[in-house]
């Protein structure tokens, strides 16, 4: 039993890393429609900053992660002006595959300036862990962290989108882009905004994410970025209770199909549970379903 | 927008400049590096020439190459250096069968066709026996070229199980399979443990090969494999849940065949999870405790097998450190001892056949494949070091525990 409950914890604990990184995948593709593959190599990107800021120049914790948020938002702002914005009026096809060439030019950047060694992260929370029964289940101070600040973004995002200006101005553009834009709203500039937020939620994912796995390279942000990417799919794109709930889920299931089948199987499982479960609920689970007017 | 977009342009062409400009500077460095290698040979002929006078100016070409530049420069240097000092031993003792020996290198970039082409290099210099080459996958280029030449060949550091095919090629260090063999061999003889889990990598064929003969081995020794977890590169952060299961299972010690990056994740999570049994690894543990900002303090009692440890007391160890750290400045590792082995082990091997430089390439291959059967040699690597017919080395298998954050020999 108290085997199952730890499986259970590590599959929560690898969740709410999927989970936080889901939510900026999920909110990019909700408000600009459009896949923003360069997602997780902001993460890596975040993470290096921290590393750089705390261990290199020896600044404190908290600012270096203030720094790394704001590297990371003008990063995102900088990428969707120059690579993303002139293709606004392309078709979907060009964007993802601009996309995924800004994702390779970040990392093979990151390759040239930090090198090819594996970096190793020292963990930016530091509280003791928490024991349960006996000792025998062990909760990490990360996963607490990584839980809290998830469901923190989660609330923040969702007042966010929902009480202010510019939120509602992100779901009229998310509605209809034309609309929007004849309704006065700045088209451009909320999706800028909307990016600006998509990497700074990054830069926090990235120090989570190292800080629960401390090693850092160039590619740190690529697989964690794929699957937080299905999670987001799991849950349903454009719904930002359903990255969360989607990331635990994918975190679960990957970790208990590790353990009761086999860990070599476990991505295999993960991934045809993700094929059955689009077979029948196309738009995820928590995805709105949208009626195609004849 | 426009502007835009020539700012992108500007600065893509600022990083392709950046990217230019590093490649070129290494380039020059590369190029000068290799000139240097090449005048400290002439030098060394020349020096060689003249103290050879006596014995009708022939002197032994030993050339080898290796990585002098790019991430695994570290490997070449080592192997240079340390087959560096071997030779200046045995000229100083009268050379072999009294000729003395010059020693050339070249810088292979640890690639394949760098390789070959550094290998033309060598031959073009007058090189009569190979000793290399560094890494794996430039040694694997190079052995088409030795075999078609039959020129003989004796590798310090490849691990690829396939280099040793052709029957000119040997090999000083163990083979990825031979590791798995070894560990287990370690672990029986030394009791370390009775019940082992072990973690695999399950996407490569280093981590899988050791894996499987660890396995085998470990089951003609009596020793009771418990769980085998595996993981992928695809899904290579988090290991609770192996060593949840390994745990559960009652492992007395796990075996980590991989590298040291992983390794380091899986000490930190066990430390996390209160779980402390022997962690046991192979050469590709080597380097976990220079991993920038690695808490070292987790891999203490971390044991891992390596043909070499620095700190050994034994006087032949000793001597190669003292001269090492004079000469070069730094701490030999595993592959410069493997290297210095190499040498002597090819001094036997000549002297045991008579031969003479003057003998063409191709004859003197025959003659000393002929006689590697019959060495035995004590090294720094391992006492009593014999050759198999296929090549590869027959010594004991030696491992090193950290304590102190250092590396100590285990007895």
């Amino acid at each position: 039993m108290s085997s199952f409950i730890s499986f259970l914890i590590n599959g929560i604990s690898l969740g709410s890393v999927y989970a936080i990184i889901a939510l900026g995948y999920t909110m990019v593709y909700g408000i600009a429609k459009m896949l923003n593959f360069a997602h997780g190599d902001v993460i890596m990107v975040g993470g290096y900053v921290v590393f750089v800021a705390s261990s290199t120049y020896g600044l404190p914790i908290w600012l270096s992660i203030v720094l790394s948020v704001v590297v990371c938002t003008v990063l995102g702002i900088t990428i969707e002006r120059i690579a993303y914005k002139p293709l606004r009026g392309a078709s979907s096809l060009s964007v993802l595959i601009t996309a995924i060439g800004v994702s390779y030019f970040l990392q093979n950047a990151a390759l040239i300036i930090f090198g090819a060694d594996t970096k190793s992260f020292n963990s930016v929370v530091d509280f003791p862990s928490i024991s349960l029964m006996g000792g025998k289940v062990i909760i990490s101070d990360e996963t607490i962290v990584t839980i809290v600040v998830c469901i923190l973004v989660m609330v923040l995002l969702t007042t966010f989108i929902n009480k202010t200006k510019t939120g509602q101005a992100m779901l009229a553009v998310s509605a209809d882009r034309g609309a929007a834009t004849l309704m006065g709203i700045n088209v451009n500039k909320t999706i800028a905004v909307t990016f600006a937020i998509g990497s700074g939620l990054a830069a926090i994912a990235g120090v989570l994410l190292c800080s629960a796995y401390p090693v850092l390279s160039s590619t740190t942000g690529s697989m964690p970025g794929i699957k937080a990417f299905t999670a987001a799919v799991f849950g349903g794109i454009g719904s930002i209770p359903g990255a969360m709930i989607g990331g635990i889920l994918l975190g679960v299931i990957e970790n208990l199909s590790k353990a009761y089948i086999s860990s070599q199987l476990s991505d295999p499982i993960v991934f045809g549970i993700l094929i059955i479960l689009l077979l029948f609920k196309p738009s995820g689970l928590m995805g709105k379903q949208i009626q195609e007017k004849v | 927008m426009k502007k835009w977009r020539l700012a992108a342009l500007t600065a893509m062409a600022a990083m392709a400049l950046a990217a230019c400009g590093g490649s070129s500077e290494e380039t020059t460095a590369a190029a000068t590096e290799g000139a240097e290698t090449e005048a400290a040979a002439e030098a060394d002929t020349e020096a060689a020439a003249e103290e050879t006078e006596a014995a009708e100016g022939a002197v032994w070409t030993f050339g080898g190459t290796g990585p002098l530049t790019g991430t695994t420069a570290i490997y070449g240097t080592a192997v240079m250096n340390g087959a560096q000092i071997a030779v200046d031993e045995i000229n100083a003792a009268g050379g072999i069968n009294g000729y003395q020996v010059n020693w050339i290198f070249e810088d292979d970039e640890a690639g394949t066709e760098t390789a070959v082409n550094a290998y033309n290099a060598l031959k073009d210099q007058g090189m009569q026996v190979m000793i290399g080459t560094t890494t794996s996958g430039s040694c694997m280029a190079v052995i088409a070229e030795t075999e078609t030449d039959n020129m003989f060949q004796i590798t310090p550091s490849g691990t690829t199980a396939d280099i040793t095919i052709p029957a000119n090629v040997y090999r000083m260090c163990f083979s990825d399979p031979a590791q798995g063999t070894k560990s287990a061999e370690f672990i029986a003889t030394h009791e370390l443990a009775t019940k082992i889990g072990v973690i695999y990598d399950s996407s490569d064929t280093y981590s899988t090969g050791i894996y499987e003969n660890f396995a085998a081995e470990a089951q003609n020794r009596g020793l009771e494999v418990v769980a085998v977890e595996s993981f992928t590169s695809e899904n290579k952060t988090d290991f609770r849940t192996q060593l949840q299961k390994i745990q559960d299972a009652g492992a007395e010690l796990v075996f980590l065949p991989f590298y040291y990056t992983e390794a380091s994740l899986v000490l930190r999570q066990a430390d996390e999870m209160g779980f402390d049994p022997l962690f046991f690894g192979c050469d590709g543990m080597d380097g976990i405790l220079t991993l920038p900002d690695f808490d070292t303090s987790l891999a203490e009692g971390l044991m891992l097998l390596t043909p070499f440890a620095a700190d050994a007391t034994d006087d032949l160890t000793v001597s190669f450190v003292t001269q090492y750290q004079e000469q070069f400045g730094e701490v030999p590792n595993q592959f410069a001892a493997d290297a210095y082995d190499c040498v002597y082990v090819l001094k036997q091997a000549i002297e045991l056949a008579g031969a003479t430089p003057d003998m063409s390439v191709s004859d003197l291959c025959d003659a000393i494949v002929a006689q590697m059967g019959n060495v035995s040699y004590d090294g720094l690597t391992g006492a009593g070091i014999q050759f198999t017919e296929d090549g590869e080395p027959n010594k004991d298998p030696k491992a090193v525990v950290i304590e102190n954050g250092a590396y100590v020999l285990m007895d």
